[in-house]
């Protein structure tokens, strides 16, 4: 298992689950939360309970895009001391033993802070397949995306309930890796319904994209994930509802907590 | 005594259009935002464009500044703290104070708010969100909505509620929910963040009301617009009392509002001085302070790149003064151009020495000043035995202090 899948890249993951006939599932958890040894483990336990890709927030002081949960967490990482070199120490030593393709997860600033290119060199170094920058719309992503390119980073980018019919065209002709596809006018977190809109925005984007589409923001249960999945996405992202569990309890409850909930995600998605 | 000539000097740089097309000043600026906030600021930005040229618009606005606002606000000479500085020979700096203090609600930012209320209404948004750190935007914020009937929700830190409880008080009477923001220290930074997350989920029936020359572009060009009014009525104002353009203007920075509408009319008079003063907290070195300019780098918060305050790891460092309205890690992304330009000198006092302001300003000349303005006079002590012959200076007096009498209360031994 070693690294075999490792290499692969996170577009050509999602559509090979897609070629499979699958629904991708693609769980978040924040790095540092509640230390990084448990953040190593619980990548692994996610590796091996059904996660198709993983998406790793680095804790932001100020995560604009993020409801209670995960800013919490991330307060709660940033006072652990968690650094993003640390992240990347540590990604370093356990991305060779996943087959799952790591996103970062990341806002813009620390990356400007590190200075792109040397950001960039690191993160493939720790193997980092993919980055999503959520307070990097199109219009400033100019900055990032070519040179992410050049390191083969895809970036996904992001695509919300309130984008226009011209901008989702101009966002999915640049978007690599999926496109991900905001479910809710909001940040993120658990909500108890799905807004049925997402169905018609997911034929919206399908109409003027053959991408991958992942589906994320307020999707907390399996019945959810299978609803997201039957209305046609290539992916669904669960963040919050792994972060809350994760953080519940003793670390080996938290680790437990979140191998069952992945395989009932999972068990909810596949054919 | 120096006359300054009223001529335009050589274009500048800085006679560019600010910001471009993408909402930058240079390298600052733009619009950081999650994608979910991009249509409503191209809306925004329409809608701002569309109707600030409209006579309508303009009739409404200038009619509620002079009626229901009580503009233009007074340029008064302050005689008694002239005199304070004058040297022996009797030439000193001569100061005048732009009297904002003296607007309905007690400050400037109600020029701003009056303006993008207006938008809203046209835009078709009912419900109002702000942030507000001192709690003067949220005043003014709350004031319009009254006076237009519109729902209105108002995030503040806890530790600024505890601080600016008048005004806390004021907004409640208006009849706006004050929403307590308890992440971080409590202050601007995170009642600015809990205000983009609601606009966020709640766009499409929501208008938010920025409440300085900071955020995502259009919002450090359409606030900086709205209180324009303040360097237009003082550039009259010093034509009628002295025929010329003034020497030196001094302003106090947080975000930078009341500097920005004081400085822009006048940025293309290379003669004008602007200073600005940010907070320097319990001193530069104790890293207990507001100064962004001063002590930042460049970097992005609330949706735009300007200096910021941030840790070797890019993370937000939790700024400190005394004053909750200069609170804040970051600044108005124009203000770090004019600052990388050169155009524009900025500098800071210390929460002391904005005391012993607030104390000098009340005493001699019987004008309690915000603990915010009182950053701006309390750089008169340094700026004054620096400057020959007798240089006109017009002050910002930004804010009434009523709000923090009791802030104040506390270190003055009365």
């Amino acid at each position: 298992m070693m690294g075999s899948a490792s290499t692969m890249s996170v577009s050509a993951k999602i559509k090979a689950v897609r070629d499979r006939g699958d629904c991708a599932l693609i769980p978040f958890i924040t790095a540092g939360d509640p230390d990084l040894e448990t953040t190593a483990k619980a990548l692994t336990v996610l590796d091996r309970n059904g996660a198709d890709l993983i998406e790793l927030g680095v804790p932001y002081s100020d995560p604009l895009a993020d409801g209670p949960v995960i800013q919490a967490a991330a307060t709660r990482a940033l006072e652990r001391g968690t650094r993003l070199e640390d992240v990347l120490a540590m990604l370093k030593s356990v991305s060779p033993t996943l087959s799952t393709p790591i996103i970062l997860f990341t806002y813009y600033n620390p990356i400007l802070n590190r200075g792109i290119p040397t950001f960039l060199q690191e993160v493939v170094e720790v193997g980092v397949k993919g980055l999503v920058v959520p307070d990097l719309p199109l219009e400033e992503m100019d900055v990032l995306l070519p040179q992410a390119e050049a390191a083969g980073i895809e970036v996904t980018l992001l695509v919300a309930p309130t984008t226009p019919k011209d901008r989702l065209m101009a966002i999915a002709q640049r978007c690599q890796g999926f496109i991900y596809l905001v479910s809710v006018t909001g940040v993120t977190g658990m909500r108890s319904k799905i807004e049925s809109r997402v169905q018609d925005l997911l034929l919206e984007l399908q109409q003027v994209t053959d991408k991958p589409i992942g589906v994320g923001f307020g999707i907390s249960e399996p019945g959810q994930a299978r609803q997201i999945m039957e209305w046609g996405a290539d992916g669904v992202i669960v963040g919050s509802a792994f972060v809350k569990r994760l953080a519940e309890g003793e670390t080996h409850q938290g680790l437990e907590a979140i191998e069952g909930f992945c395989r009932s995600l999972k068990a909810a998605i596949a054919e | 005594m120096t006359l300054t000539p009223i001529s335009p000097s050589n274009p500048q740089p800085t006679t560019l259009q600010r910001p471009d097309a993408q909402g930058r000043f240079g390298q600052f600026g733009g619009k950081y935002v999650p994608e979910t906030l991009m249509p409503a600021l191209a809306e925004l930005e329409t809608a701002f464009y569309h109707y600030q040229k409209q006579a309508d618009f303009q009739a409404e606005y200038q009619n509620l500044l002079r009626d229901y606002v009580g503009r233009p606000s007074p340029l008064y000479f302050a005689e008694r703290l002239t005199q304070h500085y004058a040297r022996p020979d009797g030439t000193g700096v001569q100061i005048y104070l732009k009297r904002e203090d003296l607007n309905h609600t007690g400050a400037h930012k109600i020029n701003n708010a009056i303006g993008q209320v207006l938008l809203a209404t046209r835009m078709g948004k009912k419900r109002i969100i702000a942030e507000t750190g001192a709690g003067q935007h949220g005043v003014a914020t709350a004031t319009v909505c009254a006076r237009f009937g519109l729902d209105c929700v108002i995030y503040m830190g806890v530790h600024d509620m505890e601080r600016q409880a008048l005004n806390v008080f004021r907004m409640r009477l208006m009849g706006a929910e004050v929403r307590p923001v308890e992440a971080g220290t409590g202050t601007l930074k995170d009642a600015t963040s809990e205000a983009i997350r609601d606009w966020v989920t709640n766009v499409e029936t929501t208008h938010y009301i920025l409440g300085s020359v900071a955020g995502p572009h259009p919002y450090p060009m359409l606030v900086r617009d709205f209180h324009t009014v303040i360097g237009e009525e003082t550039r009259a104002q010093c034509q009628e009392k002295w025929g010329g353009l003034p020497d030196i203007l001094l302003a106090c920075v947080g975000g930078g509002s009341n500097a920005m509408g004081l400085f822009h009319e006048f940025v293309n008079d290379a003669s004008v001085r602007l200073i600005g003063v940010e907070a320097g907290g319990e001193g530069l070195q104790s890293e207990k302070h507001a100064a962004t300019l001063t002590r930042g780098r460049v970097g992005v918060l609330h949706g735009a790149m300007s200096y910021l305050l941030q840790d070797q790891d890019g993370q937000v460092v939790e700024p400190h003064s005394i004053s909750a309205g200069l609170d804040y890690p970051g600044v108005g992304p124009e203000h770090s151009f004019l600052k990388d330009q050169a155009r524009a000198e900025y500098y800071s006092v210390t929460d002391q020495e904005a005391l012993d302001a607030f104390q000098r300003l009340s005493q001699l000349e019987g004008i309690i000043p915000a603990l915010e303005t009182a950053h701006a006079i309390a750089y008169l002590e340094t700026l004054c035995p620096q400057l020959d012959g007798s240089p006109r200076l017009v002050i910002n007096c930004s804010g009434r202090g009523d709000k923090d009498v009791q802030t104040a209360a506390k270190h003055l031994d009365l």
